[in-house]
């Protein structure tokens, strides 16, 4: 039976929640519902004056072509973030599982780099592959191969994905971790006693046991390529070469603090509001059910 | 215990304020100066405070370019704007079109009554600035024109003569081959590929950038930047890409980072290169003119400045404008001019400052500091080459990025991305438009 407490007035409660309303209120309503009434307009810079243009800005938004193929590029960017920092995250953290001794080391160390913020991983991934200083091209350079991100669109692409992912590798690796010591060692004792290998243990029981986690992490994976990576992008390729690695958030941004567009900005934050949010309906509805609690 | 420290800290706020600041008007001055150039301004503004008793400017570093000019932007929003605002050039028509947030320059000074003659200012630099009836609308602060760097040793190492004469496109490009044949791996970078080989490119050759007088007759611009001159032009530097002549670096001045290392033998960069070149080159290098097309339009004309202007915001009080007006004259005189240009290797912005430069002798011990200054001052400007004024011309200068991209690694030709610069500029530029209808 479910516990509930039921409260005899209701000025307690109101002020139990209170604290989440407000915080929720003054940093999302609100300027969430800013960014919906500036949609609506094209403002100058200085906030002197206003042109109302009702959904003139989507209008303008959806009819370039190089906005929609932003799209792509968002799609593209964030299944690759997402996969580069899910399964190295589950490899590491099921090896580390196994480690009898030196485990406490070994996650340390792989928990740091959560620590380095996105736009100092931005830098530091840079530089090693940086096309005239970088170790990582020098070396490439060694082997013949001409690594270039300056100019070539698929290589500027793997950086940015790579230097997003890294730092969370580790964030991913701490819950994989948790939730693979919550996996009943009766049931893998069984499996083994029936003659199941390692890796037929793990597809078979411990993965699907993962399910509650690789879910969260993917939903919390997925947002944060949409609206975190931004530091990266801005180091490394200022959404270049061409537009080959300008994200939404990234377009968000330029326009709006570079162009001073601040209509066409907010109209874009709208659009990111509403893809996020029919993402995550969308991962609740189909992939959920796959999820065994 | 609370009075004790309340006490406390009373006293020692009173004992950290300067006895008499409370008499002194105090002005608030943003810039987006760091390292070496933040010193120098830090040491003008300390000139300038101790100078006289009536005012004390606190200048505060905001970022970048871009950042210091979203910082200005949000200050003024929030209504607590600086009274002094550096916008680099780019942000010249931004601020031009928000007349109620700024204080022209010409009526500050007519107002404060401090020394302002106009006439003064070099006319290239000030063109930038101006009204189209002369009137002057920011102080032109920091300013600098693309020219070329030569590596002389690379040019030697490669069996060509370091003399070679590179007025001209046309002697560049038989010299990059020379290089390539030589075996250089880099002949030719650049820094600031749109500012130098799209902008000053058209100014040099006298046609236009944009239409409208490149948008000073009016916000209902557009670019004409798809001109054959322009597309000539990018179509030869695509090949020189493509034969690994000219070697892209980025889209800022990346490129001067390998040039002061000395792996490049050519690099077409600002003038305001020169402090760095000179402290970090190992090699011996000559400025040379920016080079042009010969019987392209009317080469060579004059180039444009790229660098930062001294805006005033309004919403002050008289005083404090007064105040404003003092600093501003005060940097455009001759002494503080002649020191920054030769420090810095920014043009002097007033004719005084560079002809006391030249009394100096300063040109004479370091050669190669004058081609800016001559490239610049040599024709009158035309109505193609006293400036640009676009809106969102950051933007805009992000999108030729973009489609010189696509020229340098050969998924375009010249003509294609540049006729697609058009495209989506002119949409953003019609988007300004309506923004300051």
């Amino acid at each position: 039976m479910e516990k509930r407490v039921t409260f005899r007035g209701w000025l307690l409660p109101l002020c139990l929640i209170a604290p989440q309303v407000i915080i929720s209120a003054v940093f999302f309503f609100y300027p969430a519902g800013q960014a919906i009434w500036q949609s609506l307009f094209i403002p100058d810079p200085f906030g002197l004056s206003m042109q109302y243009v009702g959904l003139g800005n989507f209008e303008y938004l959806l009819s370039d072509k190089f906005y929609r193929a932003s799209f792509v590029t968002t799609g593209v960017f964030s299944i690759l973030v997402t996969l580069v920092s899910m399964i190295p995250a589950l490899f590491l953290a099921v090896m580390a599982d196994r480690l009898i001794k030196g485990a406490g080391v070994y996650r340390t160390l792989l928990i740091w780099p959560y620590a380095v913020a996105p736009a100092v991983a931005g830098v530091l991934w840079l530089f090693m592959f940086n096309t005239r200083v970088g170790v990582v091209s020098w070396y490439l350079g060694n082997l013949g191969y001409d690594w270039n991100h300056v100019l070539n669109g698929n290589e500027a692409m793997g950086l940015v994905v790579v230097a997003s992912a890294w730092g969370r590798i580790s964030y991913n690796f701490l819950f994989f971790f948790a939730a693979l010591q919550a996996v009943p060692r009766s049931v893998i004792e069984a499996a083994a006693i029936d003659g199941a290998r390692f890796w037929r243990r793990f597809f078979t029981i411990v993965l699907p046991l993962l399910s509650p986690t690789t879910f969260f992490l993917l939903v919390v994976n997925v947002v944060y390529s949409f609206f975190e990576t931004f530091g990266v992008i801005h180091t490394i390729t200022s959404g270049g070469p061409q537009q080959s690695t300008t994200i939404l958030v990234y377009k968000v941004f330029a326009d709006g603090f570079v162009g001073q567009d601040l209509g066409s900005s907010s109209a874009q934050s709208v659009i990111l509001l509403i893809v996020v949010g029919l993402l995550t309906v969308l991962q609740f509805k189909f992939v959920e059910k796959r999820v065994h609690y | 215990m609370k009075k004790f420290v309340i006490g406390a800290i009373a006293a020692a706020t009173t004992a950290m304020s300067p006895i008499g600041a409370m008499a002194q008007t105090e002005i608030q001055f943003w810039h987006a100066f760091t390292g070496r150039l933040g010193e120098l301004v830090a040491a003008q503004v300390d000139q300038f405070n101790g100078s006289q008793s009536d005012y004390t400017v606190v200048a505060s570093h905001k970022g970048n370019y871009s950042e210091t000019l979203n910082a200005g932007i949000a200050a003024f929003r929030a209504g607590e704007q600086p009274h002094v605002l550096m916008v680099f050039e780019v942000g010249t028509a931004t601020m031009m079109a928000a007349g109620g947030a700024i204080k022209p320059v010409y009526e500050v000074m007519a107002e404060s009554g401090a020394a302002f003659d106009s006439d003064a200012y070099i006319g290239a630099v000030k063109g930038y600035y101006t009204t189209t009836d002369g009137q002057m609308l920011s102080l032109p602060f920091n300013s600098s024109t693309p020219v070329l760097w030569v590596n002389r040793d690379a040019m030697e190492a490669a069996g060509v003569d370091p003399d070679t004469d590179l007025s001209t496109w046309q002697n560049v490009d038989a010299v990059l081959e020379q290089l390539k044949a030589g075996g250089e791996d880099c002949p030719l970078v650049t820094a600031w590929q749109s500012w130098i080989h799209l902008e000053n490119f058209s100014a040099y050759h006298d046609v236009p950038f944009a239409t409208k007088d490149n948008g000073f007759a009016g916000l209902d611009t557009e670019l004409a930047l798809n001109g054959e001159a322009q597309v000539a032009h990018l179509t030869k530097m695509g090949e020189w890409a493509k034969d690994g002549e000219f070697i892209y670096t980025g889209r800022r001045n990346e490129g001067g980072a390998n040039f002061r290392a000395g792996e490049c033998a050519l690099f077409t960069e600002s003038s305001a290169g020169y402090a760095g070149i000179k402290a970090e080159a190992e090699f011996a290098f000559d400025v040379r003119p920016l080079p042009y097309w010969e019987g392209v339009g009317n080469a060579p004309q004059n180039t444009i400045i790229g660098g930062a202007s001294l805006w005033v915001m309004q919403g002050h009080e008289a005083e404090e404008y007064k105040g404003v007006g003092e600093f501003l004259s005060f940097l455009s005189s001759t002494p503080v001019q002649a020191q920054w240009h030769q420090d810095t290797g920014y043009l002097p912005i007033t004719v005084a400052a560079g002809d006391a430069t030249k009394e100096a002798g300063f040109y004479d011990e370091n050669p190669g500091t004058d081609v800016a200054v001559i490239q610049m001052t040599a024709k009158e400007p035309t109505a193609n080459s006293k400036g640009l004024r676009l809106g969102s011309f950051d933007q805009i200068r992000g999108i030729i990025d973009e489609e010189l991209e696509g020229i340098w690694a050969g998924d375009k030709t010249a003509q294609e991305a540049m006729d697609s610069a058009k495209e989506r500029g002119d949409a953003l530029l019609r988007r300004f438009e309506q923004a300051n209808k």
